[in-house]
C-alpha cells in the first residue's frame, strides 16, 4: 500500500467525504472512459466513479441526471458528492461521482440463470417497467446539458464511415435504414431517456431491481426508445424470452402502461427495437475496426466483426411480414 | 484443393490447432486466458466452416447479385439506398436474406432461431 497514486486517491476521498478514515479501497472495473472503485469512509461502503483523461463526455450531466432520478423516486444509488475535472484543487484529479453502495448482481447470465434470483426474475419485468415509467416522468428541460440527437441520422453517418474504412457494405442495414425512415413514429412523447437500459446496467437483488445504473448515455428523446432497447436480442443473453431475457412483450407493455398510465403503441416499441438491433450491429463493426486499424489488436475484437450478421439476421426476424411499409422512393 | 501443397490441407491444419486448443489449452487455463482460448476455438471453427462452405456460397451469391443486375454488395447496397430497386423490393429482400443466412451459417450456426 505504498503505491503513490493509490495513497493520493485515498487521501482525496477522505477529503471529499470529510471522513477521518478511508479503508478497503479497491478497483472494481476500468473501462475506456471511466474507472469504478469501492471504498469505505468511516465504515460506510461507497462507490467512486472517476472519469479517465481523454473522455470527452461531461460527467456533470450524468450527476444532474442521477440527482433528478433520485428525486423522482427512481431506484438509483444516491449521489453524495461530485466534482468536475475543471474544479480548482479537485482532490480526485478528474471528474468524479461518489455514490451510495447498493449491493446485488449486475451480471446478466447470473440474474437469468442462478437459483438465487428465481424470486427476482418473477418480478423483474414489473420492476423494470416501473423504473422506466418513473424515469420517463422527469422533465428533461430541468437537466442542463442533455444531448438530443436524431439517432437514425447519427448511425447512418457512423455506418458510412465504417463501411468506407473497412471497405465493406451492408445491404441488410440499408434495407433497415429504409424501413426506419419510412416508418418513423409520429407524435412521440419527449422525455428523459436512460439510453442503455438493460440487464448489465441494473443492480438486481434477491427480490428484484435494487438500482438503475450507468446513466452516461442519458439523453432527451422518445421514452419508447428504452423499451425497444430492452427487447434487443443481444440483451436476452441467450434466453428465448424477448424482454431482457425474462419476459414477453405483452408483459412489459402491460406493466409499463399500468405504471405510467400511458398507452404504448406496440409498433413504436418495435421501431425502436429495430433501430437498437441496427445500432448493436454497427457497434460490432466499431469493435472489429479497433482491431483492424491496429488501435487494439485482439482476436476477441476481430471475432466480433463476424457477429454483425447476427444483427442482420435479427433485423429480418423483426421485420418479417412488415416490409410492405417500406414504400417507394422518398 | 491445392495441387501445390502437401497434405494436410489448410483446413486440416486449422482443425489440428483447434483440436489442440480444445484438448490441452482449455484444460490448462482458467479465467480470462481460458475465455480467450474459447474465443480462439470459435474463430478457428468459423474459418473451417468458411473453407468448407465458402466456395459454394460464393457461387450462389454471385448468381443472386446477377439476377438483381448488380456487380457486387456495394452496388446492391447503393441501389437499395437510392431506391433504384424499389420495383423489385420483394426479390431484393429474399436475396439479401439468403446472403445473411449464409453469413450466419459460417459465423455462428447456433444462432438461428428455433422457428
Amino acid at each position: 500500500m505504498s503505491d503513490q497514486p493509490f495513497d493520493a486517491l485515498r487521501e482525496g476521498l477522505r477529503s471529499v467525504t470529510a471522513s477521518s478514515k478511508v479503508e478497503n479501497l479497491s478497483r472494481l472495473s476500468g473501462g475506456a472512459s471511466r474507472e469504478t472503485w469501492r471504498f469505505e469512509a468511516d465504515g460506510r461502503p461507497l462507490i467512486l466513479q472517476r472519469q479517465r483523461s481523454g473522455d470527452i463526455r461531461d460527467m456533470g450531466v450524468e450527476a444532474r441526471v442521477l440527482r433528478a432520478a433520485f428525486a423522482a423516486g427512481v431506484r438509483v444509488p444516491e449521489l453524495l458528492f461530485s466534482g468536475s475535472g475543471d474544479d480548482v484543487g479537485n482532490p480526485i484529479g478528474s471528474s468524479y461521482m461518489i455514490l451510495e453502495h447498493v449491493s446485488g448482481e449486475t451480471i446478466a447470465r447470473k440474474i437469468l440463470r442462478d437459483e438465487q434470483f428465481a424470486a427476482a426474475r418473477s418480478v423483474l419485468v414489473d420492476d423494470l417497467a416501473e423504473s422506466l415509467a418513473a424515469l420517463h416522468t422527469i422533465d428533461p428541460d430541468t437537466i442542463a446539458g442533455l444531448p438530443s440527437t436524431d439517432q437514425v441520422q447519427q448511425y447512418r453517418e457512423t455506418l458510412d464511415g465504417l463501411n468506407s474504412a473497412l471497405g465493406q457494405s451492408h445491404p441488410a442495414f440499408e434495407l433497415a435504414f429504409r424501413w426506419l425512415e419510412a416508418n418513423r413514429p409520429t407524435g412521440s412523447r419527449r422525455s428523459l431517456v436512460h439510453g442503455d437500459f438493460r440487464l448489465g446496467n441494473v443492480m438486481v437483488g434477491n427480490d428484484g431491481v435494487g438500482a438503475v445504473l450507468d446513466w452516461e448515455l442519458a439523453h432527451i428523446g422518445d421514452p419508447m426508445e428504452d423499451l425497444g432497447w430492452l427487447c434487443v436480442r443481444a440483451w436476452r443473453f441467450g434466453s428465448p424470452k424477448p424482454v431482457a431475457g425474462v419476459g414477453e412483450y405483452d408483459e412489459l407493455i402491460g406493466a409499463y402502461q399500468k405504471a405510467s398510465g400511458l398507452t404504448v403503441d406496440r409498433d413504436v416499441v418495435r421501431w425502436w427495437e429495430v433501430l437498437g438491433t441496427l445500432k448493436w450491429g454497427i457497434m460490432c463493426m466499431i469493435q472489429a475496426s479497433s482491431h483492424l486499424t491496429g488501435m487494439a489488436r485482439s482476436h476477441e475484437l476481430a471475432a466480433i466483426g463476424r457477429r454483425v450478421c447476427e444483427n442482420e439476421y435479427d433485423l429480418f426476424l423483426a421485420l418479417d411480414g412488415r416490409w410492405s411499409g417500406l414504400g417507394g422512393r422518398r | 484443393m491445392s495441387e501445390i501443397h502437401d497434405a494436410p490441407t489448410a483446413s486440416q491444419l486449422v482443425e489440428s490447432v483447434r483440436e489442440w486448443l480444445e484438448r490441452d489449452v482449455l484444460a490448462g487455463t482458467t479465467g480470462r486466458l481460458q475465455f480467450h482460448a474459447r474465443v480462439a476455438i470459435n474463430v478457428l471453427a468459423m474459418v473451417e466452416r468458411e473453407m468448407s462452405l465458402g466456395p459454394q456460397q460464393a457461387i450462389e451469391h454471385a448468381l443472386r447479385l446477377a439476377s438483381l443486375g448488380v456487380a457486387d454488395e456495394s452496388e446492391l447496397a447503393a441501389a437499395i439506398r437510392n431506391g433504384d430497386l424499389d420495383d423489385r423490393l420483394d426479390e431484393v429482400i429474399v436475396a439479401v436474406r439468403a446472403t445473411v443466412t449464409d453469413k450466419l451459417r459460417v459465423a455462428n450456426p447456433g444462432y438461428f432461431a428455433k422457428e
